[in-house]
C-alpha cells in the first residue's frame, strides 16, 4: 500500500489516519459508554494503527515517478478482494450457524450476544456489504481502468473507500452483537454510521466519475453503466430510508422520521433496490466485464445490454411495494408494484440471455474451466431468480409464499446462485492477474470448490422451496367446518427435514468458500512477475 | 480522438463496422474496450414479443385492479375492489361455516353438548388446534406441563376439572389481571428458622410416600402454618389453589430442597386471562378438550 504511494500521498493518508484517530478519540469521549463509545474506540485504534503504519515508512520507500501513471493502479483492488473473502467467511460462517440454531435452538448459548436475532444482521449484513459490497468496489476499481483504459483519478481516496467502508462494515457487524440497530432490515447501523457511509460512498461515487472522465475509449462500456447505477442509486436509498433524529448527539439510538405505512414503504423501496442496485446491478457490471473477457468472446448484443440496463433501471425502482402486499399499503401501490415486476422480467432475462449467448463459441471453454463455468451458473441463476421474483411478485402467488421460508430460498438462490458465482469467476479470473501468473496457485481446487458450490446452492434452494411452499399450504388449510386445519406449531414441526438440509447446503457453500480463500492466499504468496505488456492506461501519452 | 466509428482504422466507412464474428455471423458495433467488443445483433423478436406480453398483463391489471394515484384519489378499477371489503368477506365466509356448530358452545351446557356425536366430531378437532396455538406454549402440546406449568392430562385439578370449572378457569385466569381472577398464593415462610423451615420441607417431601410423622415437630409446625390451606393431613383438595402434598402431584416438586426454596419465597403462579381473546364458545370449547385430556388419566387413577 504505501511504496505505491508518492510522498505527497503518503503525508495526506498520514492526516486522514490523524482524523480518523481524533473522530474516533471523539465520539468516544462524547459518548462515554455503549455502542457509540466503543465504536468511537474502534475508530481511535484503527486511525492510530494507520498512523504507524504509514507514519513509520514515510521515507522508507522510493518516490514514485510519473511511470506509475502508465500502469493501472491494483493495489487496492487487491485488499478489497481480500476484505470481501474475509466477511464472505464470517458472514457465511455466521449464517451457518444460524441455519443450525433454526434447526437445534437449544444449541443457544446463555449470552445476549449469540442470540438469534443479533446473529442474523450478522449474517445478513455481512454476506451482502461485507462480501459482496467489497467484491463490488474492488473489481470497480479493475474493471473501470480497463474498460476505461485509464488510471484511477488517484490514489489517496481508492484506500479511503475501502477502509472507511469496511470500517462501516465492523460498525455494523459489532454493533449487532451490542444489540445497537435502528430495525430497518438490510440498514439495521445507527446514524453515526450511516452518515460515516455517505461520507465514504460520496468519495466512491467522486472517484469514480472523476476517473470515467479520464477515459481513452470514446464510449462508456456497459459495465461501467451499471456500476454507476450501483453507485448512485445505493447513495440515493441510503439517505433516504436512513434519515432519522438521533435521541441525543451522544447516543446511538435515533428514531427514523418516517412513521406507519409510509416508513414501511420506504423501508421496502430500499430494501428492494438494495437488491436491485447493489445485488443485481453492480452484479451485471461483473458480469459484463468477467464473462467476455475469461470467455474471449464478444458481447453477443450490444442492443440488449441497452433494453436491460434501462428496464432494470426504471422497472426496479418500482417494484418495492410487492413486499407488502395484503398489509395496510394501499391496494393501488401494491398493484403498481406487482405489474412493474412482472415488466422486470424481460429487461432482467435480456442480461441473461446476452450471457449465455455470448459462450456461443465458447462452451468448450465452459466444460474445461472451472471458472468460467462459475460465471455460467451465475448467469442460468440470475434468470432462475429474477422469474421467480416476477412470479412471487404477484398479488396472489405472493398470498401463499408471503413470510415463508420460500422467500429466504428465493433470496438464497439469487445470492449463493447468481451473487457469489460470479463473484468467485470474477476471483478467480482476477486473482492471477493480479499476482503475476497464468492461473490459481491450485487449479483441481477450484473444480472442488464448483462443485461445492453449486452443491450447496441446490440442496439450500430446492430445501426451502418445499419448505416455504409446505408452510404457505398448511397456513392456509381450513377443515370442512371452517377451521383450521393446522395450528402453527405443526408447521413448525414440519420444517425440521428442510431446516437441516437447508444448514447442510449452506456447510457444503460455505466449506467451497473456505477452499477458495486458501487458493487465493497460496497464490498472492506465490506471485509471479508475468506483466501484460497491453494492460495498460492509454492516456499515457508523454506528448498529450 | 474521433468518437466517429467510421473513421476509426480498418473500419467499413458506410457502416463503421470493423469486423464479422466468425461464430454468430454478425458484425460487431466497432468499439473496443480493454479487449472486449459487443455483437452488433438485432433484437431477438422474442424478446419483443414476451417484452408485449408482461405491458399488456400490466395494463389490463391497471384497467382491472385499483392502479394509479390520481392527486388524493386513484383509478378504482373495473373490477372495483378494496382489499379491506375482501378481507372481511373471506373472514365472514369461513366464520358462517362455523356458524353451525360454534355457536353451540355459546351456551355451556356440557353434558348435552358431549352427547351430541356429530358435534363432537366437528369441533374436537377445532379444539385441539386452539390448543396448540393457545395453550401448548406452557403447558406442552399434550398437556404434559413443563416446568413452573401444571400437567392437564393427569387428572389433579388445583381449581377443579369438570369442563365449567375449567372454562371459569380460562375466562378469569389465575392471579391475573381479571377483577374476578382465581387468587392463589403460597405465601413467604422467610419468617420461620431456618432449621424449621428445613424440617418442615423434609416432612412435606416424606408426606407422598407416608414417612412423615404428624406428632413430630415439624409435624406441628406443618399443622400451624400449613394445614389451613393444604387441609389436616396435606391431602388439599379445598380448591383454593393449595395443592395435595401427599401425591406428588405439586407444580414445582416436592423435593426437600425445592420445598425449602418454596418456603423461603413462596409461589405466585400465573394462568392469563383468556376472555380477551377467545369468545366465550372458544373457551367452552377448549374447556370440554382440556377435561377430556384428562379423562383416561383418571380411570387408571386408583
Amino acid at each position: 500500500m504505501i511504496a505505491t504511494l508518492t510522498l505527497r500521498e503518503r503525508r495526506i493518508g498520514l492526516g486522514l489516519s490523524i482524523l480518523l484517530a481524533v473522530i474516533g478519540l471523539g465520539m468516544a469521549a462524547l459518548a462515554r459508554q455503549g455502542p457509540m463509545a466503543i465504536h468511537g474506540a474502534m475508530a481511535l485504534v484503527l486511525g492510530l494503527g494507520l498512523v504507524f503504519l504509514i507514519g513509520g515508512a514515510l521515507y522508507d520507500h522510493p518516490e514514485q515517478g510519473r511511470e506509475r501513471l502508465a500502469r493501472y493502479y491494483d493495489a487496492p483492488t487487491r485488499l478489497g478482494i481480500i476484505m470481501a473473502l474475509f466477511w464472505g467467511v464470517i458472514g457465511m460462517g455466521v449464517g451457518v450457524w444460524v441455519a443450525a440454531l433454526m434447526y437445534w435452538p437449544e444449541a443457544t448459548p446463555l449470552w445476549p450476544a449469540t442470540s438469534f436475532g443479533r446473529l442474523r444482521p450478522v449474517h445478513t449484513s455481512g454476506v451482502i456489504f461485507g462480501f459482496g459490497g467489497n467484491a463490488l468496489i474492488a473489481t470497480s476499481f479493475y474493471v473501470l481502468q480497463r474498460t476505461s483504459r485509464a488510471r484511477l483519478a488517484d490514489s489517496v481516496s481508492p484506500w479511503f473507500v475501502l477502509i472507511g467502508y469496511n470500517l462501516f462494515c465492523l460498525w455494523a457487524a459489532s454493533g449487532y452483537l451490542m444489540g445497537s440497530t435502528q430495525s430497518k432490515e438490510y440498514a439495521e447501523p445507527e446514524w453515526y454510521a450511516d452518515i460515516w457511509l455517505v461520507v465514504v460512498w460520496l468519495t466512491y461515487f467522486a472517484l469514480y466519475i472523476r476517473t470515467l472522465a479520464r477515459r481513452a475509449e470514446p464510449h462508456i462500456y456497459v459495465a461501467n453503466w451499471y456500476y454507476m447505477a450501483f453507485i448512485l442509486v445505493v447513495a440515493m436509498l441510503h439517505i433516504v430510508n436512513n434519515l432519522a433524529l438521533p435521541v441525543s448527539w451522544t447516543e446511538a439510538e435515533s428514531f427514523p422520521v418516517w412513521s406507519g405505512v409510509q416508513d414501511a414503504m420506504i423501508q421496502w423501496w430500499y430494501g428492494h433496490n438494495a437488491v436491485a442496485f447493489l445485488l443485481t446491478a453492480g452484479f451485471l457490471g461483473m458480469l459484463y466485464y468477467f464473462l467476455p473477457v475469461r470467455a474471449q468472446r464478444p458481447i453477443w448484443s450490444y442492443r440488449l445490454s441497452i433494453l436491460s440496463f434501462w428496464g432494470i433501471v426504471f422497472f426496479y425502482m418500482w417494484a418495492g411495494s410487492h413486499h407488502l402486499h395484503y398489509t395496510a399499503l394501499p391496494y393501488w401501490v401494491q398493484t403498481l408494484g406487482m405489474t412493474f415486476s412482472v415488466m422486470l422480467l424481460v429487461p432482467s432475462w435480456a442480461s441473461a440471455g446476452n450471457a449465455l449467448a455470448t459462450l456461443n463459441g465458447a462452451w468448450h471453454k465452459v466444460r474445461d474451466d472451472a471458472t468460467l463455468r462459475f460465471m455460467f451458473v451465475a448467469a442460468v441463476f440470475y434468470g432462475l431468480s429474477t422469474f421467480e421474483g416476477s412470479f412471487m411478485a404477484i398479488r396472489p402467488v405472493n398470498s401463499l409464499s408471503h413470510y415463508t421460508d420460500w422467500t429466504v430460498g428465493h433470496v438464497h438462490s439469487g445470492t449463493l446462485g447468481w451473487v457469489a458465482m460470479i463473484v468467485f469467476g470474477a476471483i478467480y479470473t482476477l486473482v492471477p492477474k493480479l499476482s503475476g501468473r497464468d492461473g490459481m496457485a491450485w487449479p483441481q481446487a477450484v473444480e472442488w470448490h464448483f462443485w461445492l458450490a453449486v452443491a450447496g446452492t441446490l440442496v439450500y434452494v430446492v430445501s426451502l422451496w418445499n419448505a416455504g411452499i409446505t408452510q404457505g399450504l398448511m397456513w392456509r388449510a381450513y377443515d370442512e367446518n371452517g377451521s383450521l386445519s393446522y395450528s402453527f406449531i405443526e408447521s413448525v414441526e414440519a420444517m425440521r427435514p428442510y431446516y437441516a438440509a437447508r444448514t447442510l447446503g449452506g456447510a457444503l457453500f460455505l466449506a467451497g468458500l473456505v477452499i477458495c480463500v486458501l487458493n487465493c492466499r497460496a497464490t498472492m504468496r506465490a506471485a509471479g512477475s508475468r506483466a501484460d505488456s497491453a494492460d495498460r492506461p492509454l492516456a499515457a501519452h508523454p506528448a498529450e | 480522438m474521433t468518437t466517429d466509428p467510421k473513421a476509426l482504422p480498418g473500419a467499413d466507412p458506410h457502416t463503421g463496422n470493423r469486423e464479422i464474428d466468425p461464430v454468430t455471423g454478425y458484425d460487431t458495433t466497432g468499439h473496443e474496450w480493454g479487449g472486449i467488443k459487443e455483437l452488433n445483433t438485432p433484437f431477438p423478436r422474442i424478446a419483443l414479443i414476451a417484452l408485449g406480453l408482461t405491458f399488456a398483463y400490466a395494463v389490463v391489471a391497471w384497467i382491472l385492479l385499483p392502479a394509479w394515484p390520481l392527486g388524493r384519489d386513484y383509478t378504482r378499477g373495473l373490477l372495483d375492489l378494496d382489499q379491506g371489503e375482501v378481507a372481511v368477506a373471506g373472514y365472514r365466509e369461513l366464520s358462517g361455516m362455523r356458524e353451525g356448530w360454534l355457536s353451540r358452545f355459546d351456551a355451556p351446557d356440557f353434558a348435552a353438548l358431549e352427547q351430541d356425536a356429530d358435534l363432537m366430531a366437528a369441533a374436537m378437532p377445532a379444539a385441539h388446534r386452539l390448543f396448540r396455538d393457545n395453550c401448548a406454549v406452557c403447558h406442552g402440546m399434550t398437556g404434559g406441563g413443563g416446568p413452573g406449568f401444571p400437567v392437564l392430562s393427569d387428572g389433579y385439578w388445583l381449581w377443579g376439572g369438570a369442563p365449567a370449572d375449567i372454562a371459569e378457569t380460562l375466562s378469569v385466569g389465575i392471579n391475573s389481571e381479571h377483577p374476578d381472577t382465581r387468587y392463589g398464593e403460597m405465601p413467604a415462610f422467610d419468617w420461620l428458622e431456618r432449621a424449621d423451615r428445613t424440617a418442615l420441607a423434609e416432612y412435606v417431601a416424606g408426606l407422598p410416600g407416608g414417612g412423615a410423622d404428624p406428632e413430630s415437630p415439624a409435624g406441628l409446625l406443618f399443622e400451624e402454618n400449613c394445614a389451613a390451606c393444604h387441609g389436616e393431613g396435606g391431602e388439599g383438595g379445598l380448591l383454593n389453589g393449595a395443592p395435595s402434598l401427599t401425591d406428588d402431584s405439586v407444580i414445582y416438586g416436592q423435593d426437600a430442597a425445592t420445598v425449602e426454596q418454596t418456603l423461603r419465597h413462596g409461589r405466585m403462579g400465573v394462568m392469563p386471562q383468556w376472555s380477551d381473546r377467545l369468545s366465550a364458545a372458544e373457551i367452552n370449547l377448549l374447556a370440554l378438550h382440556v377435561a377430556r385430556l384428562s379423562s383416561g388419566a383418571e380411570e387408571a387413577a386408583p
